[in-house]
């Protein structure tokens, strides 16, 4: 745990719990989703997030509600480490009234400008330009914000992200690209759709600075993400950040990940972001086991009140629908 | 009160809006120095600076992608895609972001943008040429408006900016330097000559409000664009041997003006919806259908379509004109109706 040990002196103990305190909700979250699905109560199918909680909590920790994020399909984590409410994630996963889209989007299509969520999205890396734009308008309002964009390896190859990219880098746009390359667009790996599989080669052609991160550590993903951020919002234009990482579940509900081998799951599993991160706070005793043990009962207690809340929530008025459509 | 050309009234009512609003701003290939492909924002640049005037690469999904991003932060952006066939290039963009965000949010957002763009066939061949708006007809959350005059050009482009709503925005290629002159003294073209004098003023057309172009009670032609001017020719025609037509310019195919069709199926009986695009499942089809959902009962005759041929536009001018309609087709079948009887 080297790595983690080297933010050490810039990061704050109570920045370091809540972080633990974000990826185990996201965690949780998504098990608890996961048995709600397998019980029928979940409408669809949904995108789970397991595995890659670092990567949410290390980049949204760097921004403030204002910061506008742009999400994918895979997108509960991303909502959850910026700050949008559990009940309204929750209500809108079940299409309930009360859900961030009032149950007109689902999963892949929360919105939540109070906290600066500017969706998730169905259509690999359509969220890319989106992102572009915002940081377009930031700087043509001359704001302080910072845009970030999330988006799967599997989208690297969509022309979208390179158009977007693209233009981000010649207008010196204030936004951070941030690569989740868990290595599989749902069955296929990486090594088979792009002869550069360290993406950040690939995003510095563009002209802007980029790096590759071990994205299941959390203070890595943190601090690297922190030069990022603090460089767009002063004005110096864009930067990649590749995240490597790992999904556990398959790409969604109906998909038993055949085309994986176990031993190659199972050493993911033993670089879990989440315990990495219990046992490096127990090891630099920024607290104890007790005490972790009461955050996580804190999160249990959040969500299992965001899952009453939606199943108790009303389901949408068809009557309404219409009035959505047009401002 | 100065006659104009299509091209100048845009470029006057794009001038004031960015006058009047500081969030307005254009975003698009080649529209800064060069001034668009059509001369569109000639001389804007100079005005409102590189920042306000923002030239592209070609990147069509970056353009409209950077335009629905810039419109969620607060502006009012207002993209060129040169033409209408390369916004086949940014479909996702347009069909799944710019229409879908504000009902996916729940109507929290708002997404208010322009698409202008240059369509319609004029020998260059099938992907400089094609009439795509029953696409974004078929997608809910887009509003289409489409003027064949420069009084209505620039009224209704001033309307599209400050509408919260994306709007399609529809420049018919051989409308662009079309002049008052081109114009005969016959009775039918009083209307349409009215449209080319615009007031260098402020003043708004209404987005979804059609217009009598030719009052008539025998027939009725519904159209827009470059159809619409040929309709009046025939209506002349027509005029000429006794038959007096109703020529209904629809101006907005996103709200459509329901009401001015259905009150002149109630007049004239005889409906003929003439439109560039292809024929099938087409701007004709829908117009149709709404005629005998609505109004069959005050119908004489099934309606009349004419539209484009089934097939991509063919480049050999002998070959484009028989595949897109013109007055003396239009005449032809409004003749059927009187014939038949």
């Amino acid at each position: 745990m080297s790595r983690l040990q080297a933010g050490k002196e810039a990061i704050s103990e109570d920045k370091i719990l809540k972080m633990y305190s974000s990826m185990y909700k996201i965690r949780l979250f998504e098990e608890k989703l996961y048995l709600m699905f397998l019980a029928g109560e979940v409408p669809g199918t949904i995108h789970q997030y397991d595995g890659q909680e670092a990567i949410a909590v290390g980049v949204c920790e760097n921004l403030s509600p204002d910061d506008p994020v742009t999400s994918t399909h895979r997108g509960h984590g991303h909502c959850i480490a910026k700050g949008v409410p559990l009940d309204k994630i929750m209500a809108e996963i079940l299409g309930k009234r009360t859900g961030c889209s009032k149950g007109m989007g689902g999963t892949m299509h929360i919105y939540y400008p109070e906290k600066g969520f500017f969706g998730t999205t169905g259509i690999v890396g359509s969220g890319v330009p989106v992102a572009v734009g915002l940081a377009l308008g930031i700087k043509y309002k001359n704001e302080k914000k910072v845009v970030v964009s999330f988006f799967g390896e599997g989208a690297i190859n969509q022309g979208a992200v390179h158009e977007a990219i693209n233009l981000a880098s010649i207008w010196d746009l204030p936004v951070v690209f941030v690569c989740e390359n868990n290595r599989y667009a749902v069955s296929t790996p990486i090594e088979e759709v792009s002869k550069i599989t360290r993406l950040s080669e690939r995003a510095k052609s563009y002209g802007i600075p980029a790096e590759t991160v071990d994205g299941n550590n959390v203070i890595e993903v943190y601090f690297t993400c922190k030069k990022a951020v603090e460089r767009a919002r002063n004005g110096f234009g864009p930067a990649f950040l590749e995240c490597v990482t790992y999904r556990y579940k398959g790409h969604s509900r109906s998909d038993p990940g055949i085309y994986r081998a176990k031993e190659e799951l199972n050493s993911w599993l033993k670089k879990d972001p989440i315990l990495r991160l219990k046992k490096y706070i127990m090891e630099e005793d920024i607290a104890k086991e007790e005490d972790i043990k009461k955050i996580e009962e804190k999160v249990g207690e959040q969500i299992n009140q965001a899952i009453e809340f939606a199943r108790k929530s009303p389901v949408p008025d068809p009557d309404e629908m219409a009035g959505y459509l047009f401002a | 009160m100065p006659n104009m050309t299509i091209v100048e009234a845009l470029r006057q009512g794009l001038k004031e809006e960015m006058r009047k609003d500081r969030d307005v701003f254009l975003i698009g290939e080649n529209i800064g120095l060069f001034g668009g492909s059509f001369q569109v924002t000639k001389g804007l640049i100079d005005e409102f600076g590189p920042q306000r005037v923002r030239e592209t690469p070609v990147s069509e999904t970056a353009i409209i992608g950077a335009a629905v991003g810039a419109a969620l932060a607060g502006l009012r952006p207002v993209a060129e895609i040169m033409y209408m066939d390369f916004i086949t290039c940014c479909m996702d963009q347009v069909v799944n972001q710019a229409a879908k965000i504000r009902f996916l949010s729940g109507g929290k957002l708002k997404v208010p943008i322009v698409i202008r763009t240059a369509l319609g066939a004029n020998t260059h061949g099938a992907h400089h040429a094609q009439c795509l708006e029953a696409w974004f007809m078929h997608t809910p959350g887009l509003k289409i408006v489409f003027p064949c005059t420069p009084y209505e050009a620039k009224g209704l482009l001033k309307a599209a900016i400050r509408d919260d709503n994306p709007v399609i925005f529809l420049e018919h290629k051989l409308l662009y330097g079309r002049k008052i002159s081109h114009f005969p003294e016959d009775k039918s073209f009083g209307r349409i000559k009215d449209l080319y004098n615009v007031p260098e003023e402020d003043y708004l057309v209404p987005i979804g409000k059609a217009d009598i172009k030719r009052e008539g009670q025998d027939v009725t032609l519904i159209a827009t664009g470059l159809m619409l001017h040929h309709c009046l020719f025939a209506a002349e025609k027509l005029d000429e041997e006794g038959i007096q037509a109703e020529v209904i310019d629809l101006r907005s195919l996103v709200p459509l003006d329901k009401e001015t069709i259905i009150d002149s199926v109630k007049k004239t009986g005889k409906m003929v919806v003439v439109s560039e695009d292809h024929l099938t499942a087409g701007v004709t089809a829908e117009v149709a259908s709404i005629i005998y959902e609505e109004a069959f009962d005050f119908l004489d005759a099934p309606v009349e379509r004419v539209a484009a041929l089934d097939i991509p536009v063919p480049f050999s001018p002998v070959a484009e004109d028989y595949t897109i309609p013109n007055s003396k087709r239009i005449y032809q079948r409004v003749k059927k109706f009187f014939q038949r009887s």
